[in-house]
């Protein structure tokens, strides 16, 4: 059984922008290896290169564990490299107005939760962030609730993820393990498995 | 279309003629002068929140308006499941404890760059690959396409490769490696080889694994952790995703390929647009279509948002795959035949969502900024960031910075650096003809640096012995080894500082092609050889014999 979480608490990093892609969440010459070890220091690395006021740079953030960010995060590429170079930068959990499916699953399969938020809340949140960025967030995953100060809005998640997630069943791997007579039993009916024998 | 309509109980009334109710889907559709486009949802209701993966209502959510498609709610008669809800049912094995369905995998490929984390997992946990047969690795991400000779100069991609030469010996995976005329771009060499089949469900840990679907398959990209999870256990947790039909009616012009169709819809219905669905691609352009052609449609769901994308099987498909050599053969063809062909969706299926789009109206298309949705037709003037919905106005102006470009600026004529013809998108052996046609005769224009990197060694050797290489080379094109090359510039071939690219590829993501500053403009082959002969953005169409396409 992996851990429970049922909440997260920490500070935020804000980047509200939009389709942010994962080969900016990290650039493919940093895929160049075997293990995800490391990773961490390339998160953003082109756009840290390219703006001096970078949030993953600013020391405001730099104990941020919660990335406050726009709609489709995570697009592009199934690297898993994404998520884990944000994980290893300190990311625990993500809020955003939506996440591409492929970036979700990885989080998810990590422990990291992405839940989305409506716009006009993220922006209050963004707002409050910059003000006060010593604040720590309260991510309520059990009760699908984010409070920020004075500031409490709601956030939503998959129910699948939600329960894989708040009951500790993320780590799949074992899950699926432990139905292998099934996974023989459905492999048995299907057609090209036999060689589509008569 | 009526027909669809109406199954869900709503007039063919133009005022019900929707377009989609959540603002993921609705805000690149605004501000936009768009084509003959009808959205229609079933769901009567539309809750007010863009939840993204969240949105679409998973068959666990009690809160689902739902649109539930498992086969016991079908029973009996004509089967109304379309395609990917018939292959889902057979291969879903069970519900987790999580609550996710685990879904059996028929066939896993693997290459170099999301598979050596996975083989630690299994080591770590002391497990065994369950049905090593039914895995195939090639290597095609960090491969250098001039100089392939070993060690590479690259220590880090030497590591990477030393790491599946040893992952699959120890293993037990067939490893299609350099030296092996079957090596190329995973989505290349799958269905050369035969492996891609309808009805099979497909992954690998890359996203442009999507292309499979052009088979009819399920063809899922996935993680590194993910890709543990196949080995050990050949299934996956996954959710159910939702099934929009993208019909596109009509026939297209001449000196329109199958990358613009595909910019097209990304352009229409937005890079966000498909988030929670599977594209199945419908309608007399793709019945039309080739194989290859289908494969670089579907190549490119993924941009467009979709999990997944599929043309149902056909004789077209089923031409294509007999007699290559993972194929059934025999008796055992003609039955896997009559099974595809069982499996498409049929002419009453059900779907939860519907587009269409006319045929005749696509234009050759090249995108202008930092997402594959930001494209025009080659005829058309860069948008100004006014017209567009304020969701994406602050997203076009970072494009337009990104690029350099002003708004309202024709994109035809646009000068470019760098021309590369190739990927798991377009480097295809039908690719590089239509390429070479426009090549023949011409040259590369002076200070254009002009690369043509075949898909797999077979795309090669066939290129070879039709003679294009030597079309290319006279015209003054780099003729390379196989690979991903440019597409994603893991290895050494790169754009340098703010070099523009016209590209064959699918991404034009800031820093994509190598440099961090470096500009893509993604276009069909065809369109990326004469902007390569005239140095810049040019309408393929002026350069072309008229014959039909």
């Amino acid at each position: 059984m992996a851990e429970e979480i049922k909440q997260v608490n920490g500070s935020v990093v804000p980047l509200l922008l939009d389709d942010i892609d994962t080969d900016r969440i990290i650039p493919a010459r940093y895929l160049r290896c075997v293990t995800f070890e490391g990773l961490g220091e390339h998160a953003f690395k082109d756009d840290r290169e390219h703006d001096s006021e970078h949030p993953f740079d600013h020391p405001h953030y730099s104990s941020a564990s919660i990335l406050l960010t726009g709609r489709n995060f995570g697009c592009g590429s199934s690297r898993e490299h994404a998520p884990q170079s944000l994980m290893r930068w300190g990311i625990q959990a993500i809020i955003g107005e939506s996440f591409a499916e492929i970036f979700f699953g990885n989080c998810t399969s990590l422990g990291i939760p992405a839940v989305c938020a409506e716009r006009a809340h993220l922006d209050q949140l963004h707002q409050a962030v910059k003000d006060n960025p010593s604040q720590e967030l309260t991510l309520d995953l059990h009760n699908r609730q984010i409070h920020f100060g004075e500031i409490s809005v709601p956030c939503e998640i998959p129910a699948s993820a939600h329960s894989a997630l708040t009951t500790g069943q993320w780590d799949f791997l074992s899950q699926l393990l432990s139905a292998q007579e099934d996974i023989q039993a459905t492999a048995e009916k299907i057609p090209y498995m036999s060689n589509f024998s008569a | 279309m009526s027909n669809f309509v109406s199954e869900f109980g709503r007039s063919a009334d133009p005022r019900h003629a929707t377009l989609p109710c959540f603002p993921y889907v609705q805000a690149p559709l605004k501000g936009r002068s768009l084509l003959q486009l009808r959205i229609n949802r079933p769901e009567p209701d539309a809750p007010s929140v863009s939840i993204g993966v969240g949105l679409q209502h998973p068959p666990d959510d009690p809160c689902s308006p739902g649109t539930d498609n498992s086969s016991e709610r079908h029973p009996t008669m004509s089967d109304r499941r379309n395609l990917f809800n018939k292959v889902w049912d057979l291969h879903e094995v069970g519900t987790l404890p999580s609550g996710q369905p685990q879904l059996f995998i028929g066939q896993h490929l693997i290459h170099e760059v999301t598979s050596p984390q996975a083989f630690e997992i299994l080591r770590e946990k002391g497990l065994k690959v369950l049905f090593p047969e039914r895995t195939l690795a090639t290597v095609d991400h960090i491969i250098p396409t001039d100089n392939q000779a070993r060690p590479f100069q690259d220590d880090l991609a030497e590591e990477m490769m030393s790491a599946i030469e040893r992952n699959c010996r120890d293993f037990g995976i067939t490893l299609l490696n350099l030296n092996d005329d079957r090596q190329g771009v995973v989505h290349i060499v799958g269905p050369e080889q035969g492996i891609t089949q309808p009805g099979i469900t497909l992954v690998c840990g890359d996203s442009h694994t999507s292309t499979h679907g052009a088979f009819g398959c399920i063809a899922l990209g996935i993680g590194t952790s993910q890709v543990a999870h196949v080995l050990a256990t050949q299934s996956l947790a996954m959710n159910r995703p939702k099934v929009r039909r993208i019909e596109v009616t009509g026939e297209r012009n001449p000196g329109v390929f199958a990358k613009d169709v595909i910019l097209h819809i990304i352009r229409k219905l937005g890079v966000q647009g498909g988030v929670g669905y599977a594209y199945e691609y419908a309608g007399s352009v793709f019945d039309e279509m080739t194989m290859e052609e289908r494969m670089t449609v579907c190549n490119m769901s993924i941009e467009g948002g979709a999990r997944c994308g599929y043309v149902n099987p056909d004789q077209t498909t089923i031409d294509y795959i007999r007699g290559r050599p993972f194929a059934p053969q025999g008796e055992a063809f003609d039955r896997a035949a009559q099974w595809w062909l069982s499996l498409a969706s049929s002419d009453d299926a059900e779907f939860d969502d519907h587009v269409t789009i006319d045929g005749a109206e696509i234009e050759p298309t090249v995108t202008w900024g930092i997402n594959p949705g930001q494209s025009v037709g080659v005829t058309e003037s860069i948008p100004d960031p006014e017209q567009f919905h304020a969701d994406e106005r602050t997203g076009a102006e970072e494009a337009l910075q990104f690029m350099g470009l002003d708004p309202n600026q024709p994109i035809r004529g646009l000068s470019i650096d760098v021309a590369f013809i190739g990927s798991c998108t377009n480097g295809r052996l039908s690719d590089l003809r239509e390429a070479a046609a426009v090549a023949k005769g011409n040259r590369v224009s002076d200070g254009v640096r002009a690369l043509v990197v075949p898909g797999s060694q077979q795309v090669r050797k066939q290129a070879e012995h039709e003679g294009l290489d030597k079309i290319f080379e006279e015209a003054g094109f780099e003729w390379r080894a196989a690979g991903c090359s440019m597409c994603l510039a893991m290895n050494p071939d790169k754009l340098v500082g703010r070099e523009i690219s016209a590209s064959s590829s699918n991404r034009n993501f800031k820093g994509r092609q190598g440099s961090p500053t470096g500009r893509t403009l993604l276009m069909s082959p065809a369109m990326v050889a004469a902007a390569a002969i005239n140095g810049c953005v040019t309408d393929v169409r002026e350069m072309m014999t008229p014959v039909s396409v």
